[in-house]
């Protein structure tokens, strides 16, 4: 996605007419500038101060509307940080799973809207900034238990789903590169097992239905999905089902409780002569299920 | 679609490095580096891991833990002021009145709330970002439970126990390996999308110190998976939830007994009075603290604020002075240090490797143990201040972690099946880990200890829950991979069973903040500056550049 450079991305920061722009705030900066440290979460503030890291270029950001000089190479979650925001929405895990922090920007001199991940994306000059923490999308509530792994399912919950126009701007605007009108059209084939997959890395940022012009919600209906696929479509492990036999029926207590009460050196021989199954060894077959976990074995 | 990066991240001296690392690959693929002695796995400790640093634990001079050793930095918070002007508050009008308060919305707030409910009694859950957003979602490697029919939860046990040092609490050693397979059955019935084969068979692989392979993951976002699922079932059921709400004190009753908590809402600057039968702080863990300066692969909110509260309401700590490095943090390119590199890399094959391309390590040792290996690696060999490790371009140490061995050993497409966040991050920097070795570093993980829990997730003060990372003594000083996604939700149902049960006989006495003016005398006493103030809410990342420029505003009025 390579852009025409403009004459405006181009040009020089004083080029730009300061009627459109606020000088002032700009002018105000050189302290910042001079500021050693750079605000980044998993960085310290000792070891900034210490090190006086200072990256030579500053890029210019306009967080919503408003103009900031940031260093360059921070995230846009540490820029908004670095120009004196203080964040509660919008920030979440700040490491790319929480989806807390999803942001649509434009660069200056480009009509283009984008998405991206504030956490995980690094600011560029001229970026026009939103954040999108929270999307007033529709939720359905349901009981997992009374639901069938089904295209009911999916359009009893959300109708609207099948308003979908297969118009792939939800694909554009994910930040995690998801299929998002794939898996919908899954979905709305009541194809609940490609649905679940294709939507598996989604992080919930609501992107997709902020720009779904049918009003759809795409990131709920994978939810429900993937609930359904686990619930329903995965066979259940039978090997679970006898462990929990065997639990519920006290096999393991005595030798649980003979273990807490082993002196220590005893304990330790125990653990330090313990076998460990092989990294590359194959597990045995679901038929040759016998009980071979013993610690003694 | 976020923008793609094209310029070749890796410097020059970096691409050496990786030289030697391809060189040494196809050699060490058939090598095994021995593993430590257990008195090799001692002195590594002892010379090595941050927490035997010296000066860097102090003792608590206050509360009811005093004189137990704590990392300076939770030490700040605990020797500091209630936000809240105990003696002036009106605790007369009741906001909030339920049988179960729950304090925090991760993965064992929402677990407990979830069991608090389907028990019968009313929940409040607060949380002060949103709900799931927590160190829950941010979990890749997995879950361990001895599910398998060679595995047994015996051999879990010993495992957990050998791997805490054996310092852990034997019954809540047995409650968590008992409970594994149940909270997998649970979590199947819930409609969680774990690895399995065909047959339903779940796929298990090794973490770092199992001695079966009993970790299960769904596929690199098994916390995430874990915590969407949990939230949208708390949101099914009607749950009351606040969000961007935290607590900034618990409440007692007048005979002692935990009773509820003063919640703050952190948007409109509110407080409200949540009379609660039980209460469970499930607040998780301390890594914004940042303790010894490292990074950290916690999310947000990771300021110890539950311990804070408890800590003032006399429930008493253990191993608060254990704190768990993740050998494998991201530490190049700057934009992602200190973020998670799942152990399930090493656990697919990737071996650890120094700047000339030799193994020094184990790779499946112990956190504890591969932490300080790393740590030592680093440490200059010679005058000159050479180390085996590399320095990333800030300066910061690093070694290799062969990424590009586990396609070698497993096949292409491996990495982007079992690890697409961890791919998807690096690709973001324009990195591809199939085919170049990533650099890390220890990074703060985990809190190891916490607010002393039994096995029915009480703690020291009567009617006070707590579970997840909050909480101490299942995982001794040291825990394994996988035992944090188990040790949450067999807590976390634990807790809210237990609080739900508790609440139908509890009859709550006239409430008071009496704990909160006990602890400010005694911090007066110990000449405790006035303004030094918790729980922290959130971490403040503004350069003091800002910090300046915020200062010579009409101060708050004397809070104590």
């Amino acid at each position: 996605m390579a852009k025409k450079p403009t004459k405006k991305s181009q040009g020089s920061r004083k080029a730009r007419p300061a009627a459109r722009i606020s000088t002032r705030r700009v002018a105000a900066r050189p302290a910042v500038q001079a500021d050693a440290a750079i605000p980044s979460a998993n960085r310290t503030k000792t070891r900034s101060k210490e090190k006086g890291a200072m990256p030579g270029k500053m890029v210019m950001i306009y967080i919503m509307g408003k103009q900031y000089q940031v260093p360059e190479g921070l995230t846009i979650q540490q820029a908004l940080e670095y120009a004196g925001l203080r964040l509660l929405r919008g920030c979440g895990c700040r490491g790319g799973f929480c989806g807390a922090c999803g942001t649509v920007y434009r660069k200056l001199g480009d009509h283009k809207l984008k998405v991206a991940l504030a956490c995980q994306t690094v600011v560029e000059d001229g970026m026009y900034l939103t954040q999108i923490p929270f999307y007033p999308a529709n939720k359905a509530t349901y009981d997992i238990e009374n639901l069938s792994p089904s295209l009911e399912a999916v359009v009893t919950n959300y109708p609207e789903t099948l308003r979908c126009l297969q118009c792939n701007t939800c694909r554009k605007v994910c930040p995690q590169d998801i299929e998002v009108m794939q898996y919908m059209a899954a979905a709305m084939r009541g194809d609940i097992a490609k649905a679940a997959d294709l939507s598996f890395d989604c992080i919930m940022c609501g992107l997709c239905a902020s720009k779904c012009p049918g009003d759809t919600v795409q990131y709920h209906v994978g939810e429900l999905c993937r609930r359904l696929y686990g619930r329903y479509v995965q066979p259940k492990a039978k090997h679970l089902e006898r462990r929990l036999a065997q639990i519920k029926a006290g096999k393991f207590d005595k030798e649980i409780a003979e273990l807490a009460k082993l002196e220590l050196a005893d304990l330790k021989k125990l653990y330090d002569s313990r076998d460990i199954e092989p990294e590359d060894a194959e597990e045995p077959a679901e038929t040759t299920a016998g009980s071979s976990g013993d610690v003694n074995d | 679609m976020a923008p793609e990066p094209t310029q070749d991240p890796y410097p020059e001296y970096m691409r050496k490095s990786m030289e030697q690392v391809s060189a040494s690959r196809s050699r060490r693929m058939a090598e095994e580096f021995p593993r430590l002695t257990a008195d090799q796995k001692s002195d590594i400790l002892k010379s090595f891991h941050p927490d035997h640093r010296a000066g860097k634990m102090v003792e608590i001079k206050v509360g009811v833990s005093k004189g137990e050793k704590v990392p300076e930095e939770v030490e700040a918070v605990l020797q500091a002021y209630s936000r809240l002007d105990a003696k002036a508050f009106d605790l007369g009008r009741i906001d909030f009145d339920v049988d179960v308060l729950v304090i925090g919305g991760g993965g064992a707030g929402s677990a407990a709330a979830l069991m608090a409910q389907e028990a019968g009694a009313t929940v409040l859950l607060a949380t002060k970002l949103r709900l799931g957003d927590a160190n829950t979602m941010m979990a890749q490697g997995g879950i361990q439970a001895a599910d398998k029919d060679h595995d047994s939860p015996t051999r879990h046990y010993l495992d957990v126990m050998g791997g805490g040092g054996y310092h852990n609490l034997p019954e809540l050693v047995r409650a968590l390996v008992l409970d594994a397979p149940v909270v997998m059955d649970w979590l199947q019935d819930l409609g969680t999308m774990f690895d399995k084969r065909e047959n339903g068979t779940y796929v298990t692989i090794h973490g770092g110190g199992t001695s079966r392979k009993r970790m299960h993951a769904a596929r690199d976002y098994s916390g995430a998976e874990i915590m969407r699922t949990l939230r949208d079932e708390v949101r099914n059921r009607g749950i009351q939830v606040l969000e961007f709400t935290s607590a900034i004190e618990l409440l007692k009753d007048d005979q002692g007994k935990c009773a509820g908590a003063v919640l703050y809402n952190m948007e409109t600057e509110e407080h409200f009075v949540c009379r609660a039968k039980t209460t469970v702080v499930a607040t998780g863990g301390a890594g914004r603290l940042h303790v010894q300066g490292f990074p950290t692969t916690n999310h947000y909110g990771a300021t110890a604020d539950g311990l804070v509260l408890a800590y003032r309401a006399r429930a008493p700590f253990i191993y608060m002075d254990a704190i768990q490095y993740h050998p494998t943090g991201s530490i190049f390119p700057a934009q992602i240090e200190g973020l998670l590199v799942t152990e399930k890399v090493r656990g697919l094959g990737a071996q650890l490797v120094n700047a000339g391309g030799e193994q020094f390590i184990f790779p499946l040792e112990t956190r504890d143990v591969v932490s300080s290996a790393i740590i030592r690696e680093c440490k200059p060999v010679d005058e000159k201040g050479r180390a085996k490790g590399l320095k990333t371009l800030t300066g910061r140490d690093g070694v290799w972690l062969d990424s590009p061995m586990i396609e070698l050993k497993h096949g292409a497409g491996t990495v982007q099946k079992e690890l697409p966040a961890m791919f998807r991050q690096y690709k973001r920097t324009n990195i591809d880990m199939t085919k170049d070795p990533i650099l890390i570093y220890p990074t703060q993980h985990y809190q190891n200890g916490g607010i002393r829990i039994d096995a029915d997730a009480e703690s020291g003060l009567a009617n006070l829950y707590v579970a997840g990372e909050a909480s101490g003594g299942v995982h001794g000083r040291n825990r394994l991979m996988g035992n944090s996604l188990l040790d949450i939700l067999v807590f976390g149902r634990r807790a809210g069973k237990n609080a739900a049960e508790r609440a139908r006989t509890t009859k709550i006495g006239a409430l008071t903040l009496g704990h909160v003016e006990a602890y400010h005398k005694e911090l007066r006493g110990l000449g405790v500056a006035p303004d030094r103030l918790s729980p922290m809410l959130l971490p403040d990342y503004r350069t003091p550049g800002t910090k300046e420029r915020q200062k010579g505003q009409v101060p708050l009025a004397g809070r104590v």
